[in-house]
């Protein structure tokens, strides 16, 4: 449902448009005037990929965008990964659909979870996502501020092994240490190795865990009450759906004297785009069509303004110790400060932080009605 | 099943009054546990002037280093047979019935039952216990003697044994299957697969403990791992560095069988791709799983065992519920696209795998096991007790005066 036809339809039916036309002002045009900006200007997005090797997250990217990324890879023997750390790889491309251009941005991260001793495998990750949020700091506190490049990651796709009963210890040590910095959506893989009720429990077992652990993956947002109950019932059939469990394909067979994308096997076919053989639909649905914009939103409030305030933070300790003005971005005016007023600027940060703090939690209980 | 009435093969024969003749291995020396003995010869006990007591049969070989001892003697007297000119073939004019030792041999065996001993190493998850229980057709994996356990990934790698007797038509077996959860789980795996080399060769010290005691028990207890199944995860690429670093060890105390876990979620395409793969990354690698090259011992078996080496590793799906498909019951999974059914050869290659553990290579795994890899391992402990100059092995309980000559 797009924004304009929900607007659409509130507009008057024709026979009070008289009466309503004085009272017409007419911005509820507006919608429609940020949708044409935005058609022009197109849309960015950053995916990142990540997971043990072997889970299928080339074939799933593919059969998500339609597109061949990997067209030329060639897949590693044991040789060349022994010796191999995590690498980040990008690959760019420009898909248009219906004059919307899209300029989709996939990182990969081939390597992870490969070795024999994984420990810390995921620092190469949270890395680079850093080094995103730290361009984006120094791009939006400079002068020029009309071209600012977006690099920075909007969602992370997390593939768990679909062999284990559950989260691997691997899998939580990424998780942890990403979740805040990133919109983890957690997927269950190669899911076409499992029966039905073998995915129900996995997917029981693995919200168990990510309870426990206390990993703070992306949460859809809720639908306003306003909505109607097909879309309300969609939403809450996503949201007990998590984490999908995939199947990708970029093959095309035929079942059934149709043509589908789906994996051919010797006791049947699966296809990809039946609701009832994987959560794949769901997921396509969910990244691209409904939730992008806030997988987006979520980015930029929340991750990147928590990296902000960190840095921001880490870098008025650094002042204070150091007795030197350095930073490129002029915040405090304070030379040199004695240790009365370095209290008092800890006190305020304290209760800077207390208030934000409490706001958060107003704007949850508002949210929660 | 002894092969019959070749020269060679009399490993197995142990029940018989403690006097088998076992030759001394030449050629052997290295760890790879060559099998290059063409021969067993049979030796006259050894006289004076070595440590040997007289009581002592040559069961014990001299080490390695006394080689020179071994050629000298040969000269003197022992005739190896595998020099002498091949038996002058006679011809019978009546039914004799020499073949009917084979149904004495049948039937003493059934007697005493067979010992089988399987040792089945994966990351958790990959489908271990549901293979076993599907090979054997029972319940003889750890999950189910512990029911209703939830699933944890202990922080270390533990084995854990169980032991079952089945039977069936009257032959009893002793099955022992051990267990590895937590190999490969953790973050950090380096060295996870020590845990599994140490009880393995734990189990060969056993063996040779009883072995060399005065008065042996008439049939010592076998609990030597006859095979090991590892489990590799189908991730369609290749061998991942963890399961080569653990294949290349245990391939050279153990049988190694790589199966390929939960292949249903390979396409025959990509299974065949895998396979290949893998066959190449063992090569590479110079990594020799079950069945081994060097044991072929004739034409025959070589045959066999190549049209076996074509398909390794074996992509298999494990299943423990029954589903009717056309009529039938059988063991399979059921999905929303199909039934995968697990001993139909087109599925999957379960029933090869059930085959060589069980129908056609079983005694060949445990002939290889003792006269391979548990002779290298004999062969190394003799050599560490003469280099150091003790003897590990004393302070045995025993009759008489010192328990061994070691």
């Amino acid at each position: 449902m797009s924004t304009a036809m929900r607007y659409k339809s509130k507009l008057v039916n024709p026979d009070e448009k008289q009466d309503h036309e004085k009272q017409y002002v007419g911005f509820a045009t507006l919608p429609n005037q940020v949708h044409r900006k935005s058609v022009k200007k197109g849309f960015d997005f950053t995916l990142m990929v990540a997971g043990e090797s072997g889970l299928g997250k080339s074939t799933l990217v593919n059969s998500l965008f339609l597109t061949d990324l990997y067209k030329d890879r060639k897949l590693l023997n044991a040789e060349e990964r022994i010796s191999q750390t995590v690498e980040i790889i990008k690959h760019t491309v420009d898909i248009e659909e219906k004059g919307v251009k899209l300029k989709l941005t996939i990182v990969d991260t081939p390597g992870f979870g490969d070795a024999v001793n994984n420990t810390e495998c995921w620092k190469p990750i949270t890395d680079y996502i850093d080094q995103q949020f730290e361009q984006y700091f120094r791009d939006e506190s400079g002068l020029n501020r009309k071209n600012i490049q977006d690099n920075r990651v909007h969602c992370c796709l997390y593939f768990i092994s679909p062999f284990g009963h559950g989260l691997r210890p691997v899998d939580v040590e990424f998780m942890k240490a990403l979740h805040e910095k990133v919109n983890i959506v957690p997927l269950i893989a190669k899911a076409d190795c499992l029966i039905p009720s073998e995915i129900r429990k996995l997917k029981e077992r693995i919200r168990e865990e990510i309870d426990k652990f206390g990993i703070k993956v992306y949460q859809f947002p809720e639908c306003d009450s306003d909505e109607d109950e097909e879309f309300k019932q969609q939403d809450r059939e996503l949201k007990e759906s998590a984490p999908f469990a995939v199947i990708g394909s970029n093959t095309v067979v035929e079942a059934k004297g149709q043509r589908v994308r789906g994996r051919l096997y010797p006791w049947g076919i699966v296809e990809v785009e039946n609701q009832a053989h994987c959560d794949f639909v769901k997921l396509r649905n969910m990244l691209i069509r409904t939730h992008m914009h806030d997988l987006k939103d979520v980015t930029c409030d929340v991750h990147y303004e928590n990296y902000r305030a960190q840095c921001i933070q880490q870098m008025t300790s650094k002042l204070t110790q150091d007795n030197r003005i350095e930073s490129p971005i002029p915040i405090l005016p304070l030379p040199t400060p004695d240790t009365e007023t370095e209290k008092l600027i800890k006190m305020k940060d304290e209760e800077l932080r207390r208030m934000q703090e409490m706001l958060q939690k107003m704007q949850q209980q508002m949210q929660d009605q | 099943m002894c092969r019959g009435l070749r020269a060679r093969r009399h490993g197995r024969c142990r029940g018989n009054a403690g006097w088998a003749p076992r030759g001394g291995h030449r050629g052997v020396g290295t760890e790879g546990g060559h099998r290059g003995v063409q021969a067993h010869r049979l030796r006259p006990p050894r006289g004076a002037g070595s440590s040997l007591e007289p009581e002592e049969r040559s069961m014990e070989p001299p080490a390695v280093p006394e080689e020179e001892e071994e050629e000298k003697e040969e000269e003197e007297g022992a005739v190896p047979l595998s020099m002498a000119p091949g038996p002058v073939g006679c011809q019978l004019f009546g039914y004799v019935g020499i073949e009917a030792v084979l149904d004495q041999m049948k039937i003493k065996t059934m007697k005493t039952g067979f010992e089988f001993n399987i040792m089945v190493v994966g990351q958790s998850g990959l489908g271990k216990s549901t293979m076993v229980n599907t090979l054997f057709k029972s319940k003889v994996s750890r999950k189910s003697s512990q029911p209703g356990q939830e699933e944890r990934i202990p922080k270390t790698v533990q084995l854990q044994s169980i032991t079952h007797v089945i039977e069936e038509k009257g032959v009893k077996m002793k099955l022992t299957v051990t267990d590895t959860p937590g190999f490969g789980d953790q973050i950090n795996n380096e060295n996870c697969w020590d845990p599994i080399i140490k009880y393995i060769n734990e189990q060969y010290e056993r063996y040779l403990r009883e072995e060399i005691l005065i008065t042996r028990k008439r049939k010592i207890p076998d609990t030597r791992v006859h095979g090991c199944v590892y489990f590799v995860p189908p991730t369609g690429h290749w061998l991942r560095p963890l399961d080569l670093e653990f294949m290349r060890r245990l391939s050279k105390i153990v049988n190694v069988v790589p199966v390929i876990a939960k292949a249903d979620t390979l396409t025959l395409e990509e299974r065949a791709e895998f396979k290949q793969r893998i066959q190449e990354n063992l090569k590479t690698h110079a990594i020799s799983v079950y069945p081994q090259e060097d044991f072929d011992q004739d034409p025959e078996d070589r045959a066999l065992n190549d049209r076996i080496r074509e398909k390794i590793p074996f992509a298999v799906v494990g299943a423990d519920q029954e589903h009717q498909v056309n009529g039938k019951r059988v063991l399979g999974r059921k999905t929303k696209w199909g039934i995968i059914e697990v001993e139909n050869p087109a599925h999957c290659e379960f029933p090869l795998l059930q085959d060589l553990l069980i129908r056609s290579h079983l005694q060949d795994l445990k002939d290889i096991t003792h006269n391979v890899h548990y002779e290298s391992y004999r062969v190394r402990r003799l050599n560490e007790s003469n280099q150091l100059g003790l003897s590990p092995l004393n302070g045995l309980p025993g009759k008489g005066e010192a328990s061994s000559h070691l």
